[in-house]
């Protein structure tokens, strides 16, 4: 008799429990199933939606505004926003070229370019934090500059001729899977670690949840704000060179409209524009609906600007669905 | 623990000459005082008194203007919150500085985390498990009983939220913790619970300095009660000197007891 007992309390505890995690992770479950049904229904109306050469495709496609879009939830999480990476794209593909075209070894171009994306997206961050430049214009102002810088740098030309071993950072495979979408996987990772374990992401949800709480609590807002923008600035980087590898160029006019993807995909993703929710998961299920989307667009053969208005059409969805939340809780 | 207050020995704070400007105003107007060890002192006085900038400036949210500020003995320079929680002073704000969308863990070691060993704990690896367990351990000694605490720290009712802002200073061991309006947001049941906590720091050896409006329910765990208007001190007595009368009309009238006596 007592042995039913306690194994009915047992289960009852792990229903519980099991419970208990799916309505934590609710935002994470009805994405992914979000992500399925959207699978299943495109590849229902077109067949060629599902095939392994096609989801290599949008694993590809995907992948390098993946990379961008972690180093943008950082900076939305705490209330910010950066809409120069594309440019930073742009420009890190240009130095990476330029830097192997002057005959300099693939190792420490590629570390240029990572460089150079830092330090942009450093002076983001010194115009943010400590000039007290509202997100939004300092980063309207950067990507102007280095739009113009690039195209300037470039002489406004695309940069060809780059060494083979460097092309296959963008079109190679490593143990069978693009190279692209190993650099994606490894970063989300990371960036996931980064967010729930380190000291440095917890500083970045306090100051997206309470800014003033956390400089009550001595964290050093300016410092971790800084940061975030150098991380974004970071990763724009890698995607910008993984760019110009799988382009084989580096072209001074890329990465135009990724601004909007990265924030699309951190915003479907959970993550508040106005700061404090944190989810690296939830940007890449982001990423890859949104990648989905323009991928089955494509094989319908709608224009690439409708693409532009649907993904626009998504944040804005996005964006309210995530005010009513607000406004519920 | 008997309270001495003509013991320099037993001074755990003393602050001297305070004075604080915001443009033309003077939030605190050459203001001096003893905190003793173990004593829980009232703040009290009407609004625009001084007395949140007062104790902002004992713990570091602001920065003196003027004046001296000694504890343990030692004259100090308190210019950030962290200078204050080094020499042992916590401040639990009215608004409870939780940072909402984290956890109770995350919220008791905000700024102050257990990190792993080795070059990652360098790096801010966070000891997770510690934390949590450390938390629980604080909570359960406590005696209060909070659910799961992996939780959101929205999701808790006032009187909890304030006992993990408390905890978060218990637990670092602070030897003056501030409570500004620690009632304020509370029902009756809660605000007791506050009070029978307060009174469990002081046996514990704490300096407790209490703002609050509330002076019947702060009569009772406070030994002295120090009375402020516009900026000044009116007067310091300590609990058997002035009844709730006395003090409510020192208050309003700006007068020290002895003037206000019959």
């Amino acid at each position: 008799m007592v042995k039913i007992k306690s194994s009915t309390l047992a289960e009852k505890q792990r229903v519980r429990s099991l419970a208990k995690f799916i309505v934590a992770q609710r935002t994470i479950i009805v994405l992914i199933l979000l992500l399925i049904v959207l699978c299943v229904v495109i590849g229902y109306l077109i067949p060629s939606f599902l095939t392994f050469q096609n989801f290599t495709n949008v694993l590809r496609q995907v992948s390098i505004t993946a990379i961008i879009a972690v180093g943008m939830t950082f900076v939305i999480i705490t209330e910010g926003i950066d809409i120069s990476v594309g440019s930073i794209v742009a420009l890190c593909g240009v130095i990476a070229a330029l830097a192997l075209k002057s005959n300099i070894p693939i190792f420490p171009s590629v570390l240029l370019a990572l460089i150079v994306g830092i330090v942009v997206g450093l002076f983001n961050g010194v115009l943010v934090a400590y000039g007290r430049v509202l997100p939004f214009v300092a980063t309207l102002g950067t990507m102007y500059l280095v739009r113009g810088g690039v195209l300037i740098i470039a002489k406004g030309q695309a940069i060809w001729d780059l060494p083979d071993q460097f092309v296959k950072i963008g079109t190679g495979y490593f143990l069978g899977i693009p190279i692209p979408v190993i650099t994606m996987l490894v970063i989300y990772t990371l960036g996931y670690v980064l967010l729930r374990h380190f000291t440095f992401g917890r500083y970045v949800l306090s100051i997206g949840g309470d800014e003033e709480s956390a400089m009550l609590c001595g964290i050093p807002i300016r410092k971790i704000k800084l940061l975030t923008y150098g991380l974004c600035g970071l990763l724009s980087g890698v995607a910008g060179v993984i760019l110009a590898g799988r382009l084989g160029s580096g072209q001074p006019s890329v990465g135009q409209g990724y601004e909007l993807v990265a924030i699309a995909a951190a915003v479907i993703g959970g993550n508040s524009l106005s700061g404090g929710k944190g989810s690296v998961l939830g940007t890449l299920i982001g990423a890859f609906i949104l990648g989905v989307v323009s991928n089955a667009l494509n094989l319908w053969g709608v224009a690439s600007f409708f693409q532009t208005v649907i993904t626009g059409g998504i944040v804005i969805v996005a964006v309210l669905a995530d005010k009513l939340k607000k406004n519920k809780d | 623990m008997v309270l001495n207050f003509d013991n320099e020995n037993d001074v755990i704070v003393k602050m001297e000459n305070i004075t604080k400007r915001f443009g033309g105003v003077y939030a605190v107007s050459d203001v001096s005082f003893k905190l003793y060890k173990g004593e829980v002192l009232a703040l009290v006085g009407d609004n625009g008194a001084g007395k949140s900038t007062l104790v902002k400036i004992l713990s570091g949210a602001l920065v003196t203007d003027e004046g001296i500020i000694y504890v343990n003995g030692k004259q100090v320079k308190i210019k950030t919150p962290m200078d204050a929680r080094e020499l042992g002073i916590e401040m639990i704000y009215q608004q409870l500085a939780l940072i909402n969308n984290l956890d109770i863990p995350s919220n008791i070691f905000m700024g102050r985390e257990i990190r792993q060993k080795w070059i990652l704990g360098l790096l801010g690896l966070m000891n997770l498990q510690a934390m949590r367990r450390k938390a629980e351990d604080l909570l359960n000694s406590f005696k209060i009983s909070i659910g799961d605490i992996s939780k959101e720290v929205r999701n808790f009712s006032g009187g909890q939220r304030q006992m993990v802002a408390i905890s978060r200073a218990v637990y670092f061991q602070a030897q003056v913790i501030i409570m500004d309006e620690p009632t304020a947001a509370l029902g009756v049941a809660e605000a007791k619970k506050v009070c029978q906590f307060i009174s469990k720091l002081k046996k514990a050896g704490v300096s407790v300095i209490i703002i609050s409006h509330n002076i019947n329910e702060v009569y009772e765990v406070a030994d002295r009660f120090m009375v402020l208007k516009t900026g000044k001190l009116v007067d310091v007595v300590q609990k058997g000197e002035a009844t709730i009368d006395d003090i409510v009309t020192m208050i309003i009238s700006g007068k020290a007891l002895k003037a206000v006596c019959r």
